[in-house]
């Protein structure tokens, strides 16, 4: 559905279920040149599980209105004006890579606005290469290839879909080629200058559940694990995947969100 | 650029794409799984797999593991972002037009197709509603001038039947794009290895797998491949994919699979409700001949040029019609968007018309006379006295076809036999 924020027309996919006041929250928050759709099947089952699921397009996302917020605390602000707007105070957040580093700021922002926080593919800081930074600059095809490369673990990028039939890397670079120009620079650009993360996480106030892939190459999991350390209430899980952990295993990443979340209140 | 990650290339994606081994038993090949239906953990995640919000199998006329293997690697030779595999070429067609057609709809199609395909487009589908207007593959401004309010839909082979027009996919896809309208390619005889459609501008390609990419004759199957490319909502014309759908709880299939919207529908709706699967056994089959695709396929192309030079210098043979050769009106064509070879099916005029013909077919021993292309063994057909039989010379030339036309797919065997066997017959052939 779609709501104005900030006068802007936001796109917010629901899991095809009508918006309920008095049923719990859960805000899925996207990665970076990417929308909602990352987000299908978990946006899904728990929408069919007496949850409102609100898995939104960020400013210049998706179906979203542009500009990009260009700050990862801009778009963590922008993410509260997205949930005042929708008329909820407490939410659950769930974020993933560019998204999850929005939702570990907004969790610091508003801590008690926050019930549960999982950071998916995450890491503080998240330095991007330079050759990526390039390419996305120049709005270069190339920038797209290295995200779908690096994203995807090696083994994953032969096949082997959960979703049968789907072919993972060739759908990552649809999704990632409509991003309009200068999207990707500026998600990556972002993450790249989000310096006082661990800072932020040290005021996370809720329960946190991290997932990381033990393939990742882009949020390595050594780096990931000071991530947890620096959240007080945080503990880790790790799946045999990449950075793509929703693609790559979409089941067990709602086996990990499904008891963290836990049963509607 | 050196330091820049690259994909993983065809011919190993012709081999693994898809397929990570069984977890298991460490099976190295791809396992069949002949069953028709998948026991549940529990009733959460039975419910979950039904209703799209877990990934997995439920009954295999819609998903089958092995089936699936096929599908991933099609898409990957392909460069789509999914792809459903079904019980023969015919069947992907009639599901890739079901998914986005209704009655009231139209088709622009190229005029040089396969018999099958004119059937279900002249015959059957204007009996639902979907009628389809005809015009030269070669004139992609036809495609454009045909196009009506009502178009949804434009179709061509990339090798034409019989005449091997060459598609200009290009330009057929920009006037496709410029109507908001999907093109979609019937690549049967090109394969990804000489050809690939989404690179041109193609938005769906299906294949009869029956042929070059079984490669051996076994097994009848079909794959319709999804680029992701087409944008159905800008577009505006596809309520199937852009409005509720009520069928499956009015899921909206541009919102929810965004670039996977066609593909999903098919699934969900074409692949349930038509029914038209692929059985697993057969997907096996046809893994084991991809997985040689690229090797096959230049065989193919290494023995076909030298067939076609063989019997264009022949003196019992009329004209050879080959995009490779410089009298064929593609061959400008050819040359850009075929640069590996313009398939291994083409057809030549044997001097002495049909009765010509009918002795050249019978005195072939390493060519097999029968009704179809794309195996690893030579086949041979001479319409005029098989599939075209009752027909007088007028209307054949009608059709394309003169009396002394013989349609060869070059198989894999020594070019020489082949060779030898075709001069055997030739000579035989001009015998009186």
């Amino acid at each position: 559905m779609y709501i104005t924020v900030e006068n802007r027309k936001t796109y917010v996919y629901t899991g095809a279920r009508t918006f309920d006041h008095e049923l719990e929250s859960i805000v899925f928050v996207h990665g970076a040149a990417l929308d909602h759709t990352v987000w299908l099947l978990q946006s899904r089952y728990f929408a069919h599980h007496r949850r409102n699921v609100l898995a939104v397009d960020l400013p210049g996302h998706g179906r979203t209105a542009g500009p990009p917020a260009g700050t990862i605390p801009d778009m963590a602000d922008w993410l509260w004006s997205f949930v005042d707007a929708m008329g909820i105070e407490k939410v659950v957040l769930v974020g993933h890579s560019m998204g999850s580093l929005v939702t570990l700021e907004a969790a610091a922002r508003c801590p008690e606005r926050v019930i549960r926080l999982a950071l998916l593919g995450s890491a503080v800081p998240m330095p991007v290469a330079e050759p990526l930074l390039t390419a996305a600059r120049e709005n270069q095809h190339a920038g797209f290839d290295m995200i779908n490369i690096w994203g995807h673990s090696p083994v994953a990028q032969m096949g082997g879909n959960e979703a049968p039939g789907m072919w993972m890397t060739g759908s990552a670079i649809r999704l990632l080629e409509r991003a309009g120009p200068g999207i990707l620079f500026n998600d990556l650009n972002a993450c790249n200058e989000y310096g006082h993360g661990l800072d932020s996480a040290a005021r996370v106030a809720c329960p946190t559940l991290m997932i990381a892939g033990r393939s990742d190459i882009m949020t390595p999991l050594k780096v990931a694990r000071d991530l947890v350390a620096a959240i007080p209430d945080a503990r880790l899980s790790i799946l045999a995947c990449g950075h793509l952990l929703m693609a790559e295993k979409p089941n067990e990443v709602l086996d990990e969100l499904i008891p963290f979340i836990g049963p509607p209140p | 650029m050196k330091n820049q990650p690259g994909y993983i290339k065809f011919d190993t994606l012709s081999l693994h794409a898809g397929q990570q081994p069984d977890a298991q038993h460490g099976a190295r090949a791809v396992p069949i799984y002949q069953t028709t239906s998948y026991v549940f953990r529990d009733t959460d995640q039975a419910a979950a797999i039904f209703n799209g919000e877990r990934a997995g199998h439920v009954y295999s006329r819609i998903t089958n593991p092995t089936n699936a293997v096929l599908e991933e690697r099609i898409s990957a030779l392909e460069g789509g972002v999914g792809a459903i595999a079904t019980a023969s070429g015919q069947a992907a067609m009639h599901l890739a037009i079901t998914t986005i057609l209704g009655a009231g709809s139209h088709i622009v199609s190229s005029r040089s197709l396969y018999g099958g395909s004119h059937n279900l487009l002249s015959y059957t589908l204007p009996r639902f509603g979907i009628e389809a207007t005809f015009v030269d593959p070669r004139d992609p401004e036809a495609f454009r001038a045909a196009i009506r309010p009502e178009t949804r839909l434009l179709f061509g082979e990339v090798l034409g039947n019989p005449g091997l027009d060459i598609l200009n996919v290009p330009r057929v896809a920009r006037v496709a794009e410029e109507h908001g309208i999907p093109l979609l390619l019937d690549s049967t005889f090109a394969t990804p290895y000489l050809f690939k459609p989404f690179d041109h501008g193609a938005h769906l390609v299906f294949h009869s797998a029956t042929k070059f990419l079984g490669g051996h004759g076994v097994a009848i199957g079909g794959l319709l491949v999804d680029s992701g490319i087409f944008d159905w909502e800008a577009s505006g014309r596809f309520p199937t994919l852009t409005e509720p759908y009520e069928g499956f709880h009015n899921l909206v299939f541009t919102e929810e699979y965004g670039p996977a919207a066609f593909i999903m529908r098919a699934r969900k709706e074409g692949a349930r409700d038509f029914g038209a699967c692929m059985s697993p056994t057969t997907a096996f089959h046809i893994l084991q001949g991809m997985e040689t695709l690229p090797l096959r396929m230049q065989r193919h192309i290494d023995n076909t040029r030298a067939l076609v030079r063989f019997l264009d210098q022949h003196e019992a043979v009329d004209s050879v019609v080959y995009p490779e050769l410089p009298d064929h009106p593609d061959h400008g064509l050819a040359q850009e968007l075929l640069p590996k070879g313009c398939g291994a099916v083409f057809s030549f005029v044997i001097k002495g018309g049909r009765e010509a013909g009918r002795r050249f077919i019978e005195s072939l021993q390493v060519f097999s006379h029968l009704a179809n292309v794309g195996d690893a063994k030579s086949l041979v057909i001479h319409p005029a006295s098989t599939t075209h039989h009752r027909m007088d010379a007028r209307a054949l030339a009608a059709a394309g076809i003169e009396e002394g036309t013989v349609r060869l797919s070059v198989g894999l065997e020594d070019p020489d036999d082949l060779m030898q066997d075709l001069e055997r017959a030739l000579r035989r052939s001009q015998k009186t």
